[in-house]
C-alpha cells in the first residue's frame, strides 16, 4: 500500500489531464479518437493490486489490477458469487477481459456514438464552457443505447442534459452485491459504497463517479456471500456475445421455500450508473415468487422511465427482462 | 493420375497466412517512409471557408499538410477518374476544391515522418466550415425519385426491362393479392483489413522521373493502375501495383478508395515513399450498401398461379454518381408471370456513392420478392415449396425470354427441404414451439445470382526445374482463387500440385478484370486452362523435336499429360518428361500466355445463373423477442464445384453474412448531421460465433457446357442471397409477426 500511497501524493498527478492506465482497453481506445487527451499517462500496473483474498466479515477483496477473467474464474468467487462471475463472462470477449482490470471496468465510460466522435456535440465531452461543440448530440439524434432512466433533459442551458449510459456488466452484479469501493487518495484512505460510487449526470454529465482528483481505486470489497443459490444476471443485446447490454438485470434471492425473504435487482443499461431501488425490491420480501408478484416491482423499477425515440423500447424490454430474471432467480424458469 | 479438380484441397496459401507471412498492403516496408493520416469532414454538406495548418505545420517531422489549397494538379476531366466500376457520373476527386458533399469527406491529409505524428499533427488542423443544410434520409425524400443515368457498368448489372402486360389492372383484379413495403439501411462492408496504401517512390533519370511500386488493398490490381496512371498522367511502365493478399473486400475493393489517390500524391510531391492507412471509423467514409425502400404488389389465382407481380425499388446514390445495381429484375428472372412492372429509381443524396457489396442489389431484391412471395403463400394457404415448384420459370422473361444455360433449382429445392426436414413444418404461425418461452419457426427462401465469364490473360511457365509457375493479376479476397487455380492448373497440365504455383495481384502479370461479380473462378479458371492447354500443345511440339524422340511420329491426340510427362496413350510406358524438354529447349524455361475469352456467340442465347434454396429454423423468446438461428440449410446449384472445401466455405461465409445482413447490420445515420455514428466494430455488429450453429450446405449436381469450358458458375454471393428471407420468412412463422425492414433487431419484434 506503501507504494500506492506514494504515487497518488505526486506532484505530476496534479498536472492537468495525468491518467492511469491499466489494462488500457478502454483508455487507448478513447485517446485513439482525440476523446480522451491525457497530459501523462502514469501505468499502475506495477502496484501489488493483484490478489484476490478473503477479508473479515466472511467477505472478499477484489484488488484493483486482478483481471475481469481472473477475477470471475477465480474459485472463491465462482462459489460464493456466482453471480458477479456469470455477470462478468457475459461482457465483452475473452480477449478483452484478459486484459480489463476491476478498477478499470468501474472507470469505462459511456459507449455513446455522439461522446466518441469529436465532430459530434456532446456535454460529457466538452462540458459547457469548453471549447468543442457542446449540447447533447443523443438527444434528438440517434440514441437507441441511450438511458430511459436518471437522465437529464431539458435544462435551461442545454449545456447539461445528458442521457448516456453506463455500460459496464460488472458493476450491475456489484451493486446488487452491495459491494465496497476502496480508495486511496493524497488524503488517505476511504471506501465509497458501490451505490454512490457512480453518479447520474445531473448539472456535470462530464463527472461519471465521485472519485476525487488524484484519488485511485486499489480494491472491491464484497460482503459476506448471499444468493449463491438463486442469482440471475439477463443481459440483453444485438448479439449473442460481445456486445454491450441494450437492457441487463442482475437479481440476487434470498428464499425460503418458495417466498422471498431478500431481494437485490440492479438494472444495466438504462442509465448513468447501475439503477436501484430498495422501495421497490421490499415490494416483493415476504411474497411469493410468483409472477404476478414480480409485475409491480418491475412497474416500480421502471417509475418515470422516459424514452427519447429509439430507444423508447427500453422501458417495456426492461420490463419483461425483470420478470423474467426474477422468475429465473427463483427457478420458475429455464435460465438458457 | 492428377485428377485435383473436384477434390477438396486444402487452401494453398493457408500457411503463409496463418503463419503471418503473408503480407498486405499497409505491411510492406522500404527505408525511409513517410505516413500519412487523412483528416475527415465533421460535416455532411457546404464549403470550407478556412483551414489552418499552421500548428500541424510548425512540429518537426511534419512534411506537409495537403489541402485543396495546395494539392497538385490532376487530370481535369472525369473520365480519367473512372475506373473499371465506376457508374454514371463524376468520381469523387480528394481534396478537389473547397466543397463538402458528404459527412467524414478527406479534407486534408498530414504526411510525417512517423505515423503517430502525423495522427497527432491531424488533429491540430483547424477547419472553419460554412455548412449548409444536408440532407441524408432516403424515406424522407421517395417523391423525388428519377431514372437513374445509363452507365457501362449496366451490362453486367441490367436497368429493369420494360413493363409487360398491365400489373396493375392484373393486381386489381387478382382474388389473391399482398403488397407490400421493404426498408433497408445501409451497410458498410468493413473487411478486417483497412484500407491502406503503400507508395514505394524510385527516381530515375535526372531525378526528375519517378517509378512507383504501389501495395494497395484492391480487388484489381489492374483497376488501380489504371487509375493512377490516368489522373496522375504517369506511363503504366513507371507504375507497378502489388495485391498479392486481401484481407476481405465483399466488394469494397472494386473500386479504387481516395487513401490511394492521396498516397500516390503525396509520394510524387514529396518525392518520398508513404504509407497511407484508414482508420476504421474511416471505413464509413466511402461506398456502402446503399439504403432502399422498395414496395412489392402480388396477385394470384386462387389455384396459385402468379398473375401480377410489381416490384420497385428507390435507391440512394451520392450528388456526383449514379450508382445502380439489379434489385428488382431477380423477381421475373424467377417468377413468370404476364403481367409485370419493375421498376428501379434513385434518389440523390448529400452521401458518398453506394458500391457494391456481396451480392449487391441481388441479396437487397431477393429479401423483398421473397417475403413477399412467403405472405401471398400465407394469404394462399399454399406451402412456399409447392408455389415456388408451380410459378417455376424456365425461360428468362427480363432477357428475351432466353432459356437457362442450366438450372437445378428444383434439386434445390427437393434435397434442401429433405436435409432440413421441412415436412415437419406445422405452417401455422405460433404453433411450434421449443423449451421455456421459445417460439420456433421455419422459413424458406430461393436465392439466385449471376454466372458470368468475363475475359481474362494468363501466362504458364515451366520452369527450368520442371515445375509450373501460372500467373494472372486477378486477386483471391479470401475466396481461395490461389488454391482453384492451382488445382486447374495441375490438372490441365497433368502434374501433381505440389509442382504447381500460382500467383496473382500484380499489374506486372497478365491482365484480369477485378475481382468481383462471381466471376473470378469462371473468368480466371478459363484463362488458366487455355494457357495450360496453349503450354501443352508448345511442350508437344518441343518433345517431338527432340533428338530420337519416342514421340516424334505421335499426334496431340495421341498423348496424355501425366505426372509430369508428355506419355503415348496406348503404351504410357513410353513418355517424355517435362524436364527432358525443357532440356531440349537449350534449358530455358518454357513460356505461354494466352487469354480467353468469353464464347459470347454461344452464351448470350442463354440467361445464367446460380441458384439456391435456403431453409432456416429460428428461436424466438415470445417476450424478450431475442432471435436465435438455430439451423441453416443452403442448396445451391452453382455449376461444377472445383474444390469442395472452398467452395463450402465460400457458402457458410454468405450464410453467416445472411444472418448478420437480416438480424444485426446497420449502419445508423443521424440525419441532422447526415453523419453514420456507429462507426466501429463495436456498436456496428456483424455475427460472432455465438450467434453462429448448425449451417450445413449442399451442392446439387449441375452440369453446364454453356457458361464456360470449365463448367463452374461462382460461388462468392449465391450463399447469402436467400438468407435473409428465409429468416425473415422463419420470424413470421415462429412469432405471428411480419418484419419487413432490415435488420430485424429484438425492438422491431415488441
Ligand atoms: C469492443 C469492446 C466491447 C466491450 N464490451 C463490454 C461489455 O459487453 N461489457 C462490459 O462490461 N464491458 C465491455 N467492454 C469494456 C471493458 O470491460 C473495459 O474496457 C474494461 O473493463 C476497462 O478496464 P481496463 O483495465 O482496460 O481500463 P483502462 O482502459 O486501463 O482504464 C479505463 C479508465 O479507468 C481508469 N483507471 C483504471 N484503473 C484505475 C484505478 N485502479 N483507479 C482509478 N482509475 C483507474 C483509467 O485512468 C481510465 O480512465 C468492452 C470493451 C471493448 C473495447
Ligand atoms: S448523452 Fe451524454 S455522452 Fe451522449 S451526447 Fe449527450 S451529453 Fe454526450
Amino acid at each position: 500500500m506503501e507504494a500506492v500511497g506514494e504515487l497518488t501524493t505526486e506532484k505530476s498527478l496534479d498536472s492537468a489531464g495525468a491518467k492511469f492506465i491499466a489494462g488500457g482497453t478502454n483508455l487507448i481506445d478513447l485517446m485513439k479518437e482525440n476523446v480522451e487527451r491525457p497530459g501523462r499517462l502514469v501505468d499502475i500496473n506495477h502496484l501489488p493490486l493483484n490478489t484476490i483474498e478473503e477479508i473479515e466479515d466472511g467477505g472478499l477483496r477484489l484488488d484493483a489490477l486482478v483481471s475481469n477473467a481472473d477475477t470471475a474464474y477465480h474459485p472463491l468467487v465462482e462459489q460464493r458469487y456466482p453471480l458477479l462471475s456469470q455477470t462478468i463472462l457475459a461482457g465483452a470477449s475473452p480477449q478483452l477481459r484478459n486484459m480489463a482490470t476491476n478498477g478499470g471496468n468501474l472507470f469505462q465510460r459511456t459507449r455513446c456514438y455522439y461522446f466518441y466522435d469529436t465532430a459530434m456535440p456532446c456535454n460529457k465531452r466538452e462540458p459547457g464552457q469548453n471549447a468543442g461543440p457542446s449540447g447533447c448530440g443523443a438527444i434528438g439524434g440517434y440514441n437507441r443505447i441511450h438511458a430511459i432512466l436518471g437522465t437529464t433533459e431539458g435544462t435551461e442551458d442545454g449545456q447539461s442534459q445528458c442521457i448516456a449510459t453506463y455500460p459496464s456488466d460488472m458493476a450491475v452484479a456489484l451493486a446488487a452485491l452491495e459491494a465496497v469501493i476502496r480508495v486511496t487518495g493524497p488524503n488517505g484512505e476511504r471506501t465509497i459504497p458501490i451505490g454512490e460510487f457512480h453518479r447520474l449526470p445531473g448539472q456535470e454529465p462530464q463527472r461519471d463517479n465521485t472519485l476525487e482528483p488524484g484519488e485511485i481505486v486499489t480494491a472491491i470489497d464484497l460482503p459476506a456471500p448471499r444468493f449463491v443459490d438463486n442469482h440471475m444476471y439477463l443481459k440483453l443485446r444485438d448479439r449473442a456475445s460481445y456486445a454491450f447490454a441494450l437492457v441487463s438485470v442482475a437479481v440476487g434471492l434470498e428464499m425460503e421455500g418458495d417466498v422471498v425473504k431478500d431481494v437485490r435487482i440492479a438494472l444495466g443499461g438504462v442509465a448513468h450508473k447501475p439503477w436501484r431501488k430498495p422501495e421497490a425490491e421490499a415490494l416483493l420480501v415476504g411474497k411469493t415468487a410468483t409472477k404476478e408478484n414480480f409485475r409491480p416491482v418491475a412497474d416500480s423499477l421502471l417509475e418515470g422511465a422516459v424514452g427519447y425515440g429509439h430507444n423508447t423500447f427500453k422501458i417495456e424490454l426492461a420490463h419483461r427482462a425483470i420478470i423474467r430474471a426474477l422468475g429465473q432467480a427463483a427457478k420458475l424458469e429455464p435460465t438458457a | 493420375m492428377n485428377n485435383v479438380i473436384g477434390k477438396p484441397i486444402t487452401r494453398v496459401d493457408g500457411p503463409e497466412k496463418v503463419t503471418g507471412k503473408a503480407k498486405y498492403a499497409a505491411e510492406f516496408n522500404v527505408p525511409d517512409l513517410t505516413y500519412g493520416y487523412v483528416v475527415s469532414s465533421g460535416i455532411a454538406k457546404g464549403k470550407i471557408t478556412h483551414i489552418d495548418t499552421t500548428e500541424a505545420l510548425a512540429l518537426a517531422g511534419v512534411l506537409q499538410v495537403f489541402t485543396h489549397e495546395n494539392r497538385p494538379h490532376t487530370a481535369w476531366f472525369d473520365i480519367s477518374y473512372k475506373d473499371q466500376d465506376a457508374p454514371a457520373g463524376s468520381p469523387f476527386r480528394p481534396l478537389h476544391n473547397a466543397d463538402v458533399t458528404y459527412s467524414g469527406q478527406p479534407i486534408a491529409l498530414v504526411v510525417a515522418e512517423t505515423f503517430e505524428l502525423a495522427r497527432y499533427a491531424a488533429s491540430l488542423v483547424k477547419v472553419v466550415y460554412d455548412a449548409k443544410p444536408s440532407h441524408t434520409d432516403l424515406e424522407a425524400h421517395l417523391s423525388e425519385a428519377r431514372d437513374p443515368q445509363w452507365a457501362p457498368t449496366n451490362f453486367l448489372k441490367p436497368l429493369p426491362p420494360k413493363p409487360r402486360g398491365d400489373s396493375k389492372q392484373a393486381f386489381l383484379d387478382a382474388p389473391v393479392q399482398m403488397a407490400a413495403h421493404y426498408v433497408h439501411g445501409v451497410q458498410h462492408h468493413n473487411p478486417l483489413e483497412m484500407f491502406a496504401t503503400m507508395v514505394q517512390y524510385e527516381s530515375y533519370g535526372n531525378e526528375d522521373k519517378a517509378r512507383l511500386t504501389i501495395y494497395d488493398k484492391t480487388q484489381g490490381a489492374p483497376n488501380s493502375q489504371l487509375y493512377v496512371t490516368q489522373i496522375f498522367g504517369m506511363s503504366s511502365s513507371d507504375v507497378r501495383v502489388v495485391s498479392p493478399y486481401v484481407g476481405g473486400g465483399f466488394g469494397s475493393g472494386l473500386r479504387p478508395q481516395y487513401q490511394l489517390f492521396l498516397a500516390v500524391m503525396a509520394a510524387r510531391e514529396l518525392k518520398r515513399s508513404v504509407r497511407l492507412t484508414l482508420t476504421r471509423q474511416q471505413m464509413w467514409t466511402f461506398g456502402h450498401r446503399p439504403a432502399t425502400v422498395q414496395t412489392v404488389a402480388l396477385g394470384a389465382s386462387s389455384e396459385g398461379k402468379l398473375t401480377a407481380l410489381n416490384h420497385k425499388a428507390i435507391a440512394a446514390t451520392s450528388q456526383f454518381e449514379d450508382y445502380t445495381e439489379t434489385v428488382v429484375n431477380w423477381s421475373n428472372v424467377l417468377y413468370p408471370c404476364d403481367d409485370v412492372t419493375l421498376e428501379y429509381k434513385l434518389k440523390s443524396l448529400d452521401i458518398y456513392s453506394p458500391l457494391d457489396m456481396r451480392a449487391p442489389g441481388g441479396v437487397t431484391g431477393d429479401h423483398a420478392i421473397e417475403s413477399a412471395i412467403d405472405e401471398l403463400c400465407y394469404k394462399l394457404g399454399m406451402d412456399p415449396v409447392e408455389f415456388r415448384l408451380k410459378n417455376y420459370s424456365e425461360i428468362d422473361q427480363t432477357d428475351k425470354d432466353k432459356p437457362f444455360s442450366s438450372k437445378e433449382l428444383r434439386e434445390c429445392f427437393r434435397q434442401g427441404a429433405e436435409r432440413f426436414g421441412w415436412d415437419k413444418r406445422n405452417p401455422t404461425p405460433r404453433s411450434m414451439r421449443g423449451e421455456g418461452h421459445n417460439l420456433i419457426g421455419y422459413g424458406m427462401a430461393t436465392g439466385i445470382w449471376d454466372a458470368s465469364q468475363m475475359p481474362a490473360r494468363a501466362e504458364a511457365v515451366l520452369t527450368v526445374n520442371g515445375k509450373l509457375r501460372v500467373s494472372s493479376a486477378t486477386a483471391d479476397i479470401g475466396t481461395g482463387t490461389y488454391t482453384i487455380m492451382a488445382q486447374i492448373a495441375a490438372e490441365t497440365m497433368g502434374m501433381p500440385i505440389e509442382d504447381v504455383i500460382f500467383r496473382l495481384g500484380d499489374t506486372d502479370m497478365p491482365l484480369a478484370p477485378i475481382q468481383g461479380g462471381s466471376w473470378t473462378a469462371s473468368t480466371v479458371g478459363s484463362a488458366v486452362k487455355t494457357v495450360c492447354d496453349d503450354l501443352k500443345k508448345t511442350l508437344f511440339k518441343t518433345a517431338r523435336k527432340m533428338a530420337g524422340s519416342p514421340l516424334a511420329k505421335a499426334k496431340l491426340e495421341d498423348v496424355l499429360f501425366d505426372d509430369g510427362s508428355i506419355k503415348l496413350k496406348n503404351d504410357p510406358s513410353v513418355a517424355v518428361s517435362f524436364i527432358d524438354i525443357v532440356g531440349q529447349n537449350g534449358g530455358r524455361a518454357i513460356s505461354e500466355t494466352s487469354t480467353s475469352l468469353p464464347d459470347m456467340l454461344n452464351q448470350k442465347k442463354y440467361s445464367r445463373h446460380t441458384h439456391s434454396a435456403a431453409f432456416v429454423e429460428v428461436q424466438v423468446d415470445e417476450e424478450l423477442n431475442t432471435i436465435k438461428v438455430t439451423r441453416a440449410v443452403s442448396a445451391i446449384a452453382g455449376g461444377r464445384i472445383l474444390n469442395p472445401r472452398t467452395a463450402r466455405s465460400q457458402i457458410i461465409g454468405g450464410m453467416v453474412w445472411g444472418i448478420g445482413s437480416a438480424l444485426q447490420e446497420d449502419s445508423a445515420m443521424d440525419h441532422r448531421y447526415g453523419r453514420f455514428m456507429n462507426h466501429n466494430l463495436a456498436e456496428y455488429h456483424v455475427p460472432v460465433f455465438a450467434d453462429i450453429h448448425d449451417l450445413d450446405v449442399l451442392f446439387v449436381e449441375e452440369h453446364d457446357e454453356i457458361v464456360n469450358p470449365l463448367g463452374v458458375k461462382g460461388l462468392g454471393e449465391i450463399g447469402l442471397v436467400a438468407m435473409p428471407a428465409a429468416i425473415a420468412n422463419a420470424v413470421f412463422h415462429a412469432t405471428g409477426k411480419r418484419v419487413y425492414d432490415l435488420p430485424i433487431q429484438l425492438d422491431r419484434l415488441l
